[in-house]
């Protein structure tokens, strides 16, 4: 089994979309371009420059910026699988081309050891790093820019403490003209609100400590939020779920067909903190964050992202599709290929078991207008997340070798459209484009990651 | 030339439920632990996924997840009159391979020896005098008792999540258990198995003839069940593919299942596979190991070296590397003398075919420990005087499975091949049901385990050498027993029964069961055993046989695994808590 690579910005639907991506290429071209002559001397050093320096290698600060790292699972990019932690290497795949995770170890010619504060606080906070350079938006500075500058901090504090390692990175792998960095300030233009998160006083302390985590630091909408073109945030649909690297991160909003209205906050919290509950398991790239990142928070935090989540208005989605008729051909096939291959884990009615194996009726991500993750892990299999609390890591196998696009197409219809469930039929068009698109994936290596 | 490793604290030899549970148990006491598994590593997901679990000629025919001969071997005899010659297709018992060892094959029968089989000899001889016993048997007591065990039995079917009807829980009987069964401090984790027709059917017949029938004890889940190491199992589908395949569902305990996930994430826990120990090393005096030599898929060698070396094969290979390792004397049957090899002992199994008229028992319904026993006759649950014999077993209706390629059971009339034939089988597979006993195998002085003077293995070591009849004792308790059963049989009113009590001699190429025992026995006395109570080596005190049924003085009316999973948390406790703190002989 192969775990694919984590959550990374500047995703949008690739495929049958080249049209879109060049004129999206043309834009920014066009835009940078005049950007660029506008600005053409170095970008100025910005207000971040004044911090005061001393007094961040005191053992809190230190601790803190540790925690503040798992918060914003800083490790997730910038240490490969099986390399030395921070010293980055990571490939991300976009749709604009790959870039490679930096090194933010101390070495000072290979890492950011000669960075000052001000610039790494300037990297968080406005995507801008040594000496103004601009950085490329699969770093979530649109998302850590509401982090406060003491976080920042602390965050650096911490990371001036591990090892540095040597390991020189070529970060930008893009293809001419995305590779000159200075396109992103049109990019930036349009995309990137620099700020501080703003409390809102209204609301509890608890629910401001999850919103500023949600929004800030964890950067969960940098895959639960659907992309425009050039891969900014569609923030008026925040969180309702996106497309990247041949994954489906669901809708996380309190819909309750599509998004998570039927979980309690309890159930937010199991999934986060141990990756299962009594809904589903957390497998794919959540399976990296939820390792690496939402599995070390403090209780307390996980409680704040909950209230948060939880007292979101419901977002209206799409009056919710008419459930397919049982008896057509296509619901018919999915039922007889569910109950041969399906129904011995996840049941004859679809509830699957709490913590092992997911419940599929009343799924929302079964019954996501996208439906890539499903189908994905009919073809390749995918093995849930490990934690200590819940270290079983249960499996799904692959399908591929035994159903063709057609069978996988007409039970993952069933899938959607039984035990009260309702989405749209899934066509073998679709199956046969992901089969495709993983293959060549799986081909380069890229979903090996680092092998 | 062996190339040296950094020291560890504990090694273990195999990755199979001792080793496993030892490896936990030691790694959590805070030690390094290297275990050395001969075999591939073994994933739920990568190996058995439910996508093709359930292939039959691959798992039960081609005998996939199984040792192959030319890895290791042995060679058999009925009788030292006889020269030994090799096993080339393993047929009559099974040795497993990779992690997880027979672990992940098994059918998940899950049961405990009765109080009275743990003081064998003395409770025989006080019942029914000394003369009772014939001369050349060789049974002894064991060095612990049921109640120091009883915890223990506990804490591993806790571990597997083992359903059952407790029939004894703190002394006090319980409605539908086995009312022999030895006093539980708990009732079983998850409750029975439901049953399918044709067991029931068994257990109404035995009422009806005066016994005392009950869920078989499984391993194999009634429920969703989460273990104290926080690992969660499924519950059974009744798919039918239990023994000679692994789980897919999650369903079946094993150490894929209950240990590994957890063990994995110990930061000091280390698992060296496809790698064979070949010898346990000693010190200059032979007094002391100094850790394990093994070769891997190169034919390199390394050498482990660990302060603590923990064999956890299967039972037949632990006895060859202690003869291999020249720890403790060799047994040698003309004199009686010596330890390593004696007292090898199997299991007497025999069925009664029957063909039901006009019933429809879907035996496809299936799982590896499903089914109805009756305990009436196992052990000294029943009067033995003026029988002839002493031992018992447990008998009943498992329906386990009814796969395509093995079952086609036909009545006795019919031919062995053409249209009538299947015909017949078409006819018979719906109305046919397997009962079966599962009777003990006691010691004797001529049943052994040695090297060979002869063959060798690919390493140029010599293969043990298996030494191994039926006595007249078992044989005339397989008959008693298989009367008795039959007789249950008769009340279900059959278009036709076939009774087959076990026959000697002994044949090792048909299939009876994978439960060897004994070679490196567990006791009280230097003299007539290998290992202490603390199934520690009384000659290399840092040699330990943490539980393989190897040290079995005798096998018991019952499925070894129970008894070797609470033997394993056992020895785990004494070296915790004697051992660590002070390294030496525990006795």
């Amino acid at each position: 089994m192969t775990i694919p690579s984590p959550s990374v910005a500047l995703r949008a639907r690739t495929s049958q979309r080249l049209p879109a991506l060049i004129l999206a290429v043309v834009l920014i071209l066009l835009i940078g371009f005049i950007a660029y002559l506008q600005s053409a001397k170095r970008p100025q050093m910005s207000a971040a420059q004044a911090i005061p320096l001393g007094g961040n290698q005191s053992f809190d600060q230190i601790e803190r910026g540790r925690y503040l790292t798992v918060l914003s699972d800083c490790a997730g990019c910038h240490t490969a699988p099986g390399g030395e932690p921070f010293a980055g290497g990571l490939t991300m795949q976009t749709p604009f081309g790959n870039l490679i995770t930096p090194n933010i170890t101390p070495d000072r010619d290979t890492g950011i050891g000669n960075w000052t504060d001000a610039e790494f606080v300037s990297s968080l906070h406005e995507g801008r790093g040594r000496g103004g350079e601009r950085l490329y938006p699969a770093m979530p500075y649109t998302a850590y820019t509401k982090m406060t500058q003491d976080d920042a901090l602390a965050i650096r504090a911490y990371l001036s403490t591990v090892d540095p390692v040597r390991k020189k990175v070529v970060s930008n792998q893009l293809p001419f003209p995305l590779n000159i960095r200075a396109s992103m300030l049109a990019w930036n233009f349009l995309n990137f609100v620099p700020g501080r998160f703003q409390p809102i006083p209204q609301k509890s302390a608890v629910w401001n400590r999850g919103a500023y985590i949600v929004e800030g630091a964890a950067h969960c909408g940098t895959c639960h939020t659907p992309k425009n073109l050039l891969g900014g945030d569609k923030t008026s649909a925040a969180l309702t779920g996106g497309t990247l690297e041949d994954w489906f991160a669901p809708n996380i909003t309190g819909d309750t067909r599509k998004g998570i209205g039927n979980w309690s906050s309890d159930d937010i919290a199991h999934y986060l903190k141990s990756g299962a509950n009594a809904w589903t398991l957390a497998s794919g790239p959540m399976a990296e964050a939820v390792s690496h990142s939402t599995s070390q928070m403090t209780d307390a935090d996980i409680a704040a992202i909950a209230t948060y989540l939880k007292d979101r208005a419901t977002v209206q989605t799409a009056t919710s599709p008419v459930t397919l008729d049982a008896n057509s051909g296509v619901m018919r096939a999915g039922a007889a290929i569910y109950e041969d291959s399906c129904s011995a884990c996840h049941m004859r009615s679809g509830v699957g078991a709490a913590n092992l194996f997911p419940r599929l009726a009343g799924s929302s991500l079964v019954q996501s207008d996208d439906a890539t993750t499903l189908i994905r892990v009919v073809l390749e299999g995918s093995r849930a997340v490990a934690t200590a609390a819940k270290p079983t890591a249960p499996a799904m196998p692959a399908f591929d070798w035994r159903f063709n696009d057609t069978q996988v197409a007409a039970v993952v219809t069933y899938i959607r459209n039984a035990w009260g469930n309702s989405a749209a039929a899934v066509s073998t068009g679709t199956v046969t484009n992901l089969r495709t698109k993983l293959q060549k994936t799986r081909a380069g290596g890229i979903l090996g990651r680092g092998n | 030339m062996a190339k040296k490793l950094p020291a560890t604290d504990v090694v273990i030899i195999g990755l199979g439920w001792t080793g496993s549970i030892l490896a936990y148990e030691m790694a959590k006491a805070g030690l390094n632990v290297v275990a050395i598994e001969r075999g591939p590593w073994r994933d739920t997901a990568s190996d058995f996924p439910p996508a093709f679990a359930q292939d039959e000629l691959r798992y039960a025919i081609r005998l996939d997840l199984f040792l192959r001969p030319q890895q290791e071997t042995m060679t058999f005899r009925n009788n030292a009159r006889q020269a030994a010659l090799p096993i080339r297709n393993f047929s009559g018992f099974l040795p497993g391979n990779g992690v997880g060892g027979a672990g992940i094959h098994w059918n998940g029968q899950t049961w405990r020896f009765l109080p009275t089989d743990f003081r064998l000899r003395s409770h025989l001889e006080e019942r029914y005098g000394k003369t009772m016993l014939p001369a050349d048997m060789t049974i002894q007591d064991w060095p612990v008792s049921y109640d120091e065990l009883e915890p223990y039995y506990d804490k591993f079917e806790k571990l597997c999540g083992t359903s059952g009807q407790a029939g004894n829980l703190r002394g006090e009987k319980q409605q539908g258990g086995n009312p022999f069964e030895g006093p539980r401090s708990s009732p079983y984790p998850t409750p029975p198995l439901k049953q399918a027709y044709g067991p029931k059917l068994f257990a109404d017949a035995a009422i009806k003839t005066g016994h005392s029938p009950f869920p078989q004890p499984a391993s194999n889940l009634s429920e969703t069940y989460t273990n104290p190491l926080g690992l969660t199992m499924g519950q059974c589908t009744f798919c039918g593919f239990c023994e000679r395949f692994g789980c897919g569902n999650y369903s079946k305990a094993s150490p894929q299942t209950c240990v590994l996930p957890a063990l994995l994430r110990l930061p000091n826990f280390t698992a060296q596979t496809e790698s064979e120990v070949v010898r346990i090393n000693l010190d200059s005096a032979g007094k002391r190991a100094t850790g394990v030599t093994y070769v891997d898929t190169s034919g390199e060698e390394w050498e482990q070296p660990a302060n603590i070396v923990l064999l956890c094969a299967f039972s037949l290979f632990n006895v060859r590397l202690m003869l291999l390792s020249r720890i403790g004397k060799p047994y040698e049957p003309q004199s009686g003398q010596g330890v390593v090899g004696r007292n090898y002992a199997y299991q007497t199994t025999s069925g009664v075919g029957v063909i039901l008229k006009d019933k429809v028992l879907n035996p496809f319904i299936a799982s590896g420990a499903h089914g109805m026993m009756i305990d009436d006759y196992n052990g000294d649950n029943f009067d033995h005087s003026g029988l002839g014999f002493v031992g018992g077993g447990y008998m009943g209706s498992g329906q386990t499975n009814a796969r395509p390629i093995q079952t086609h059971p036909v009545p006795a009339n019919s031919p062995k091949w053409g249209a009538t034939w299947k015909k017949n089988v078409a006819e018979t597979y719906q109305r046919a049901m397997s009962l079966a006993t599962h009777g003990s195998s006691y010691s004797y002085r001529d049943c052994w385990l040695d090297l060979d003077p002869t063959y060798k293995d690919r390493l140029g070591r010599p293969l043990m050498r298996m030494t191994f009849d039926f006595h007249e004792n078992e044989l005339k308790m397989s008959a008693y027993l298989t009367d008795k059963l039959a007789e249950i049989a008769r009340a279900l009113d059959p278009a036709e029964l076939n009774a087959n009590p076990r026959k000697g001699p002994y044949n090792a190429t048909v299939y009876q069961t994978t439960h060897n025992t004994g070679g490196t026995v567990m006791g009280a006395d230097p003299a007539t055993s290998v290992v202490n109570r603390y199934c520690q080596s009384w000659d290399v005190h840092n040699v330990f046989v943490p539980g393989g049924a190897s040290v079995f003085p005798q096998n018991h009316g019952y499925n070894p695994t129970d008894t070797v999973g609470a033997l394993a948390y056992w020895t785990a406790d004494a070296i915790r808590q004697r051992y660590l703190k002070n390294p030496g002989p525990l006795m």
